[in-house]
């Protein structure tokens, strides 16, 4: 996109086409769907953080009222060690979904039961015998990483160690970034600053538990209702861990009730087909909040340790960093993604990036928001901060000294195209915020964010009806209002109001594949499908015109929603209507779809600001003004772009001040609720200022960035920059909660 | 065990339905009664995603036994609506964007609704301290509470 493209409907404020559904309640999420005949699935979860589990005993469970099914590991079919599909380990996922030999967390399935009621499935989980043999829990980096630590796995060898693990480890990979000689240019810094921070797991927590129905058919196929980011994701996994063709599959995404990365792969899912196959009969399952947080992905803990040097003009001159990232049970923790956000945002020649991939005995990771980059970013930025501070900068003009730019190398590879830092950096400057006065006892910090953003695989269709008004059809379940920014674009491309523009989530087997909601890439990716499958259906439309006109049809112009002769040709204009109503005896009906994997998805960068109050009796933190600004490329809703970066910010300021899986020394988590475990409530939060910065994305037609996960990347530093100047105490680990902040306190005092 | 017989009133009509006796409330307007709008998030009382109004006061449904209903007035989200014509705070979040799954969005107008309710000019600190027993993951809250402040100030007519 070269130059700004005026809009009529793209940039409005239009109400979501979901809405009126959502705020009566009649919208239905996971749990809200159920069929006649269904019984309810339970699972039964280990107790123990880590144990050799010996025998299972199911036979009192089978016998047991109302019972119809139980299945157990025995009941999964084999899957091989090596059996991948680059991302996702088979054999792991199915022994994440139901322990075999061991069980590797507190909360591991162990089996499952399918009864009439939920509270007779209840009734026979407790009547499953399991005998353990407990083995010690690993719960700590240092603990994983020791000699002679306890292995979780035995054939788990070090993938990118040099030289290769001939023992098993702990350490499931070892990858490294870097170019140039930081060692020597380190030789050439004024200053140089060199930190550890720690971060403990976090949960995405969602406020809707997963929720599936599945019914297997006499014909063998399964058919799942689920609440998911992902229903292409769900019929290839299930397919996956239970040896069907995915024809055998039929996924319909529910209303999905949050996310943020942790709807991105299977829990429940497959037990529930399996207990379906097994019975005969709909099988429902929802997770307990208590489940969820036991046995659902949270973010990695991490131990990162950053080194950056600079020169006494601002210049940065060189990094290093070592990163350590909790993956759970299961190999893949985001390490490798942190390692390439860590100091994505400067323009750093010489550097180089260690980064570790660690297992212990806590629940295996998932996606959570820019998956593996606010944990970087929290040390990054707060060593830059501590940097403009001994240089005595501004922390926004040390920032604009080193900011990545166009042609800037990035430190993970590419060269950047077009991108935005500078412009949030600079409206960041400007803004009023960063001018008030501050208060006793408060503090302001700043905080720059980034990320990838993602493309993948999209298919839109576009179907005009009868009256002129039409369906768009996409496969990626509707996380935050992307049905109306995707109704927007068709609505643009045929020139229509967005109110005549019905928005549809398909299920797997009314529409081409979709890759998830996910990876901030369904109103990139997918839009650019709907504006292809739209811009089909205006060919169309054209021709259409053409015939009834008898001209050609590059005589034949499409504006506001009507055919018009162009070079002075003098017929009247046909409307949409006109021309839908005719379709039949022009040629049919009118529809097209778009299927692309979608390239060139342009970074978002954001710059937020936080003004915090410290209370130094007690170490409370309250978070008192907050701004977050960011570019979105172009903003197709900005009501929801805004909501992302302002829910972004809520939960990156959960994850610096209270949030924390809290784990026993047996490795039980002692914090499965949201009373303790506590996500930011409307009372601790002031207004989130938003600003929306708009450089266009060179490889979008409209221009669009993602804008749904570098919101969540710039807070924890923000935050924590805030503390110190507040303080003048460095907190580099996270929480940072009252106790910890007091005697950060003390300390400097 | 025998179930038990529950009369009751919901959004106005009369209503009667069995329920295991150590069955939610929330359980029976969802498993029983099939109103589905009222959700569950954590069955503890910590998210305020089943809130709903017994006789008129604000509760969350997962704390209420289904027995405990007998002869009172329930008020789900179902019956906030006025038939076709949306609650002032329906329509504000709407209009504000205050919604982004929306899950947390049926317990958020219920518990919005009884505010302006009790207290027709909420302050911003009033409603924040009202609301916080509604969990929200996506807003931040900001747009909710621009909703809820402009809904009661359209229901005194000043908008």
């Amino acid at each position: 996109m070269s130059q700004k493209r005026s809009f009529q409907q793209v940039g409005t404020r239009p109400i979501r086409h979901d809405g009126i559904d959502k705020v009566t309640g009649r919208a239905n999420f996971g749990a809200d769907f159920s069929l006649p005949g269904m019984l309810w699935g339970r699972v039964l979860r280990s107790p123990h953080a880590h144990a050799k589990i010996l025998s299972i005993d199911t036979t009192k469970a089978e016998a047991s009222e109302g019972v119809k099914a139980v299945i157990s590991g025995v009941d999964f079919p084999a899957i091989s060690p090596s059996s991948s599909d680059g991302q996702t380990d088979f054999r792991d996922l199915s022994r994440n979904v139901m322990a075999r030999e061991k069980v590797l967390y507190h909360g591991h399935p162990i089996a499952a039961v399918a009864a009439t009621s939920k509270q007779l499935a209840d009734e026979a989980l407790e009547k499953i015998i399991v005998e353990y043999e407990l083995l010690k829990p690993v719960l700590s980096l240092d603990e994983a990483l020791a000699p002679g630590a306890t292995i979780l796995h035995d054939d788990l060898k070090t993938r990118g160690a040099d030289p290769p693990s001939e023992e098993p480890t702990n350490v499931a990979s070892r990858i490294e970034l870097g170019r140039g000689d930081p060692e020597a240019a380190f030789a050439t810094a004024d200053v140089i600053v060199d930190r550890e921070f720690t971060t403990q797991m976090v949960h995405q927590g969602y406020i809707e538990p997963h929720a599936v129905v599945a019914r297997t058919n006499e014909d063998g196929q399964s058919l799942i209702w689920c609440t998911t980011q992902g229903p292409f994701m769900i019929r290839a996994y299930c397919a996956r861990l239970l040896g069907l063709d995915a024809s055998k599959i039929r996924v319909t995404p529910s209303e999905i009730g949050g996310g943020f990365g942790g709807k991105t792969t299977v829990y429940v899912e497959p037990l529930a087909v399996l207990l379906s196959q097994r019975s005969g009969r709909p099988v429902k399952m929802v997770m307990t909040r208590e489940e969820v947080f036991r046995a659902t992905g949270p973010a990695s803990g991490t131990r990162i340790r950053v080194k950056l040097g600079a020169k006494n003009d601002g210049t940065l001159v060189a990094g290093t960093a070592e990163m350590y990232y909790e993956a759970g049970a299961f190999k893949g923790s985001a390490v490798a993604a942190g390692a390439m956000c860590l100091f994505a945002s400067y323009d750093l020649q010489d550097f180089r990036i260690e980064g570790y991939d660690v297992v212990l005995n806590k629940p295996k990771v998932a996606a959570y928001r820019a998956p593996g980059g606010p944990m970087a970013v929290f040390a990054s930025e707060s060593v830059m901060d501590e940097l403009a501070e001994k240089l005595e900068i501004d922390p926004i003009d040390f920032r604009l000294h080193n900011a990545a730019r166009e042609g800037v190398q990035a430190t993970y590879g590419p060269k950047f195209n077009v991108i935005g830092l500078i412009e949030t950096l600079e409206a960041a400057r400007e803004h009023p915020h960063y001018k008030a006065p501050l208060g006793p006892n408060q503090g302001r910090g700043l905080g720059c964010g980034f990320w990838f953003n993602a493309g993948m695989q999209s298919t839109a269709s576009v179907s005009l009806n009868e009256d002129g008004t039409a369906v768009v059809v996409s496969g990626c379940p509707d996380i935050g209002g992307s049905r109306t920014s995707l109704a927007l674009m068709a609505a643009e491309e045929l020139g229509i109001p967005v109110e005549r523009v019905r928005p549809v989530v398909g299920d797997t087997e009314t529409v081409g594949v979709n890759d998830g909601t996910g990876g901030s890439r369904v109103t990139f990716a997918t839009g650019m499908a709907v504006i292809e499958a739209a811009q089909k259906v205006v060919q169309e439309l054209r021709e259409r015109a053409a015939a009834i006109w008898g001209v050609e049809v590059d005589q034949v112009g499409w504006q506001e929603g009507r055919a018009q002769p162009k070079d002075g040709g003098e017929h009247e204009p046909l409307d949409i209507e006109t021309i839908a109503r005719r379709a039949g005896r022009t040629g049919g009906p009118i529809t097209a779809s778009s299927s692309l994997t979608a390239r060139g998805a342009g970074p978002s960068f954001a710059t937020h600001i936080c003004d915090v109050e410290v209370d130094p009796e007690t170490g409370f933190v309250r978070v008192v003004r907050y701004t977050a600004i960011q570019d979105a490329g172009k903003a197709i809703h900005p009501g929801y772009v805004e909501g992302q970066f302002q829910g972004g910010a809520a939960q990156g300021i959960g994850w610096a001040l209270n949030e924390a899986f809290v784990f026993d020394d047996e490795g039980k988590l002692e914090n499965p609720g949201f009373l303790d475990y506590r996500i930011p409530v409307a009372s601790d939060l002031p207004m989130i200022d938003t600003l929306i910065i708009e450089v266009p994305n060179p490889r979008h037609p409209y221009g669009v960035r993602g804008v749904g996960e570098t919101p969540i990347v710039a807070p924890l530093a923000a935050v924590a920059n805030a503390l110190h100047n507040a303080t003048g105490a460095r907190l580099r680990d996270l929480p940072m909660s009252p106790p910890r902040v007091l005697d950060a306190i003390d300390s400097v005092r | 065990m025998s179930k038990l017989h529950v009369q009751t009133r919901v959004n106005g009509e009369a209503c009667e339905f069995l329920c295991d006796p150590r069955q939610s409330l929330l359980d029976s307007l969802r498993d029983e009664l099939g109103l589905t709008g009222t959700k569950e998030g954590c069955t503890t009382g910590d998210c305020g995603a089943c809130s709903v109004l017994l006789d008129g006061r604000l509760v969350c449904s997962c704390l209420v036994l289904a027995p405990e209903a007998e002869g009172r007035e329930i008020t789900t989200v179902e019956g906030v609506a006025q038939g076709e014509a949306l609650h002032p705070v329906q329509k504000k979040i709407l209009e504000h964007a205050a919604l982004q799954c929306g899950v947390c969005t049926p317990g958020i107008v219920v518990a919005a609704k009884a505010l302006i309710d009790r207290h027709p000019n909420p302050t911003e600190e009033q409603a924040r301290y009202w609301l916080a027993g509604n969990l929200c993951r996506c807003t931040g809250y900001d747009k909710i509470l621009r909703a809820v402040l402009d809904a009661a100030a359209e229901m005194r007519g000043e908008v």
